[in-house]
């Protein structure tokens, strides 16, 4: 049963089932890891907020995630979205811990599950549409006609503008969770083979899983961040408008 | 011994191919539906207080730290920069002091010798006028006793000579004859002697 590289995706519930007016909310391991990401993040930024003239490792740590996210957001979206910081920063940690913590053999990785990123990405979009239309009433609409456009392409390239807008959560969430699950699931496989092939020729794909790992960890963080920095851009559109 | 060991891990591996070949069942968890809810309301919970806790408590502090940081440092750079002025400042009057002091005590060394030596010559010129003097007096006095010496010596020699012949010849001569005999006398020798 275990060497089925999709039986890592599944979720079972731990503890007893809770049940709200017949839906199921029962604590499951998503949910373990889901918390364990959100403790670890606190106290690892807990222990950050020492007040020391020379930082500690913790503490340079964390200075230096809240440099790196201030930079990223005042570089894509401008200093208009500063009050957004807090946000992004808890979303790019979220999801990066989420990323790492699915790295650890035998954990679970909840980025993995397109409910999760569809949740988180449709949560954005909806944001970003209403903090559109707040700051520039209908005339966010003008975000679907680009300037410049001749107008016998204008009903076309309306079209195309609409339709991609209102991909993108599927797009933001699609990303994240294909690249997580494809990720894990070819370590599994090749896990598989390194078993099936046995001492004899096992060492081939043993040495493809290492890689694979140093693979993964770099697409967990870099998921993370095009994550986060999508979520930069879109806010961008939405509070500074270009068109 | 290897060749067994070989036969056994193969036989194992079998045994896993097989089981994951039977276990290719039902596809992506992630579409059953079964615990989506769950997942939604846990994922909106954990984020959420880790949104609320970050926000309002962890990175207000964090920021703080940082500008705090920011702010001492500027701080600490002013302040070095005004002692190092004041520093400079410092050196420059201690040069000052020094060079001061270099041309009082050039100024004061100079003066004291100044006045050493118009001590030395000053003293050396009362000195040189009373040798002179000194001098002046003995020469007039040798003058003196020159002339005296010779007045006497023909005075002397006048008597002597008058005495000598008295006691050869035994009778008295004329004494201007005599003394004109020998004046004459002590002159050529006066001359002789002088080299004139």
């Amino acid at each position: 049963m275990a060497a089925n590289p999709m039986y890592q995706f599944n979720v079972y519930r731990i503890g007893p089932e809770i049940k709200i007016n017949n839906i199921d909310i029962s604590f499951t391991n998503a949910s373990l890891f889901m918390v364990i990401s959100s403790l670890a993040i606190l106290i690892i930024f807990n222990f950050g907020t020492k007040r020391s003239i020379i930082p500690n490792k913790i503490q340079l740590l964390s200075e230096l995630s809240y440099s790196f996210i201030s930079k990223m957001i005042s570089d894509t979206a401008g200093s208009k979205a500063k009050p957004y910081f807090s946000f992004i920063f808890s979303l790019f940690m979220f999801v990066l811990f989420c990323n790492m913590f699915g790295m650890i053999p035998y954990s679970f990785t909840v980025t993995s599950h397109i409910i999760v990123t569809f949740v988180l990405a449709a949560f954005i979009f909806i944001g970003v549409t209403i903090i559109g239309f707040i700051k520039h009433g209908l005339g966010y609409l003008k975000l679907f006609v680009p300037s410049g456009v001749p107008m016998v392409l204008l009903p076309l390239i309306v079209v195309i503008e609409i339709i991609s807008y209102l991909s993108r959560p599927i797009s933001l969430s699609v990303r994240l969770f294909a690249n997580m699950m494809a990720g894990h699931t070819m370590m599994k496989v090749f896990g598989g083979f390194v078993v099936s092939l046995g001492i004899v020729g096992g060492w081939l794909p043993l040495g493809f899983s290492v890689a694979l790992t140093g693979l993964e960890i770099l697409v967990a963080f870099l998921q993370a961040y095009v994550f986060a920095i999508l979520t930069c851009i879109y806010l961008n559109d939405a509070l500074n408008l270009h068109h | 011994m290897l060749k067994k060991i070989i036969f056994q891990f193969l036989a194992l591996s079998l045994i896993f191919t097989y089981s994951a070949q039977s276990a290719e069942s039902g596809g992506m968890p992630q579409l059953n539906p079964e615990f989506w809810i769950s997942q939604i309301f846990w994922l909106v919970l954990t984020f959420g207080l880790l949104f609320i806790i970050l926000s309002k408590f962890i990175l207000p502090k964090i920021s703080n730290n940082l500008e705090t940081r920011k702010s001492q440092i500027l701080e600490n750079i002013e302040t070095a920069d005004k002692q190092r002025e004041e520093t400079e400042k410092k050196v420059k009057e201690f040069d000052k002091i020094i060079n001061d002091t270099k041309v009082e005590a050039k100024n004061f060394f100079n003066s004291e010798r100044q006045k050493v030596l118009d001590d030395i010559s000053s003293k050396r010129l009362s000195l040189e006028k009373d040798i002179e003097k000194e001098i002046i007096k003995a020469e007039e006095e040798i003058d003196q006793l020159k002339k005296t010496s010779q007045e006497k010596v023909t005075k002397i020699a006048i008597e002597t000579s008058s005495d000598l012949v008295k006691q050869l010849i035994g009778e008295d001569i004329n004494k201007s004859s005599l003394s004109a005999i020998v004046e004459d006398l002590s002159k050529k020798e006066m001359e002789k002697h002088n080299g004139i």
